[in-house]
């Protein structure tokens, strides 16, 4: 559980124990978490574009491409070591970014199409 | 795109010729003299170049052309067959390519070989380099190859050189000597950088310098490699980026031609003794630069479609009558 007490996730524990037993609160925030989780954030490629170029997302979050040209493209985050494999038209790929930071990525395939994905403590 | 570091029309005695062939038709543009309006006149050092596309695509012409056409090496360069490529633009690009290669190996005058400029598959799966490699056989031609982006998917490329990689360097690169003119095919995929073109790296430009070091000025140079040497676009990263260091070990030479892929359409310049080309695709093209969103593949009308494919042919030309005429090419 160390990891909610990260800056970002402590307001709303503060919130869950002042209204709350401390058992039940961290169940709550851990609840919480797998919401914030699950509440993925795509990224879509058309035109070589991504779109939205620049994202912030909590850590935690799963990223989301989704790739609606019809040629391959493929993400590289050279920070977090992270390359996707090819994705054709219609194919995805997810990662969960757990470090707060800056990451810049960058099509594989064409690195003139770059993002952003911003993450917050 | 207009032609540059045109000069003041003297000249040379040995060169390259160069034709771009559609898949609708042979026509060479002879005349040359007719487009006034659109002929520039150069000091060029050999490489002589005979664009030959119809249905409005860029072409050029050079006097002597026909005598070319009989005369001296010729080779053909295929280009982006992208085999597994089925989307709009051309669902059937294994049957294009296999028209490009029947048209090469009916040739009357038969090129002495090939070269490959890349993204010869479209997503590297051995079932694609398989069929590739099948279709392009059918030429029954020698076929020297450099790897585009969409075939160093999988393993590091492992896919690509497993096939084509033997006697080659580093991630594909290598030379070779046919009848007089030296040959290099050179990698640009390869470790690209996020906002950045292609990039040939440290290695390959050192190991560049030293296979060109030692030979006579006067030996004829053709380079090829997918990603154009030269900065087409920027902004669809269509060039490379350490291009103009490659280009400083070339200078010094007196014909020096370089050929290119990636682009899908038919772009030439020409700067002091280096001419640069790129070629059509087998599989699909793409749009002008600047002139569409993106530079994907381009769905033209079925019947329109063949006149934007092709190969070109390469001739060594030798002559006294050195004046190469070039077209400025007429943009789409």
């Amino acid at each position: 559980m160390t990891e909610l007490l990260e800056p970002g996730v402590f307001a709303r524990r503060t919130v869950l124990r002042l209204a709350l037993p401390a058992a039940g609160g961290l169940l709550l925030a851990a609840r919480a978490t797998q919401a914030q989780a699950a509440d993925d954030v795509k990224v879509t490629i058309d035109n070589f574009v991504f779109a939205p170029a620049t994202i912030t997302v909590p850590k935690g979050t799963t990223v989301t491409w989704v790739n609606r040209d019809d040629i391959p493209h493929l993400v590289v985050c050279p920070s977090v070591n992270v390359r996707s494999k090819v994705l054709d038209t219609d194919q995805s790929f997810a990662f969960r970014f757990d470090k707060p930071g800056r990451v810049n990525y960058f099509c594989g395939l064409h690195p003139h199409m770059t993002g952003v994905v911003v993450v917050t403590g | 795109m207009g032609v540059a570091g045109l000069g003041d029309c003297t000249g040379s005695a040995v060169g390259l010729a160069t034709e771009a062939n559609d898949m609708n038709g042979e026509m060479i543009d002879s005349d040359g003299i007719d487009r006034r309006g659109f002929l520039r006149c150069m000091s060029w050092a050999g490489t002589a170049v005979v664009w030959t596309v119809a249905a409005g695509v860029p072409r050029s012409g050079l006097i002597g052309s026909a005598q070319a056409a009989t005369e001296g090496l010729r080779f053909a360069q295929i280009s982006d067959s992208h085999i597994g490529f089925n989307k709009a633009a051309n669902p059937d690009a294994v049957g294009t390519l296999q028209e490009a290669i029947k048209r090469i190996g009916a040739a009357q005058d038969r090129p002495a070989f090939m070269i490959h400029t890349g993204d010869v598959t479209h997503l590297s799966t051995a079932g694609q380099f398989d069929t590739a490699q099948k279709v392009i056989s059918e030429a029954g031609l020698t076929t020297h190859f450099v790897p585009g982006e969409h075939d160093i998917l999988e393993d590091d490329g492992k896919s690509y050189l497993n096939r084509y990689g033997k006697g080659t360097q580093g991630a594909g690169w290598y030379s070779f000597d046919q009848s007089g003119v030296h040959f290099v095919g050179l990698v640009n995929v390869v470790d690209l950088k996020g906002g950045g073109m292609g990039n040939l790296g440290h290695e390959q430009l050192e190991w560049l310098e030293k296979d060109l070091a030692g030979r006579s000025a006067s030996t004829p140079i053709v380079v090829f490699a997918h990603i154009p040497l030269w900065v087409v676009y920027a902004d669809w990263g269509w060039g490379t980026q350490d291009g103009a260091q490659a280009l400083t070990y070339l200078k010094r030479f007196g014909s020096v031609t370089v050929l290119n892929g990636h682009i899908h359409q038919v772009m030439q310049k020409v700067e002091g003794h280096v001419a640069f080309h790129t070629a059509l695709s087998t599989a699909f093209p793409q749009p002008a630069p600047g002139t569409a969103p993106s530079p994907g593949p381009k769905t033209v009308p079925p019947g329109e479609l063949r006149s934007l494919l092709g190969t070109a042919r390469v001739s060594l030309v030798r002559n006294d009558t050195p004046l190469a005429i070039v077209d400025r090419p007429l943009a789409g």
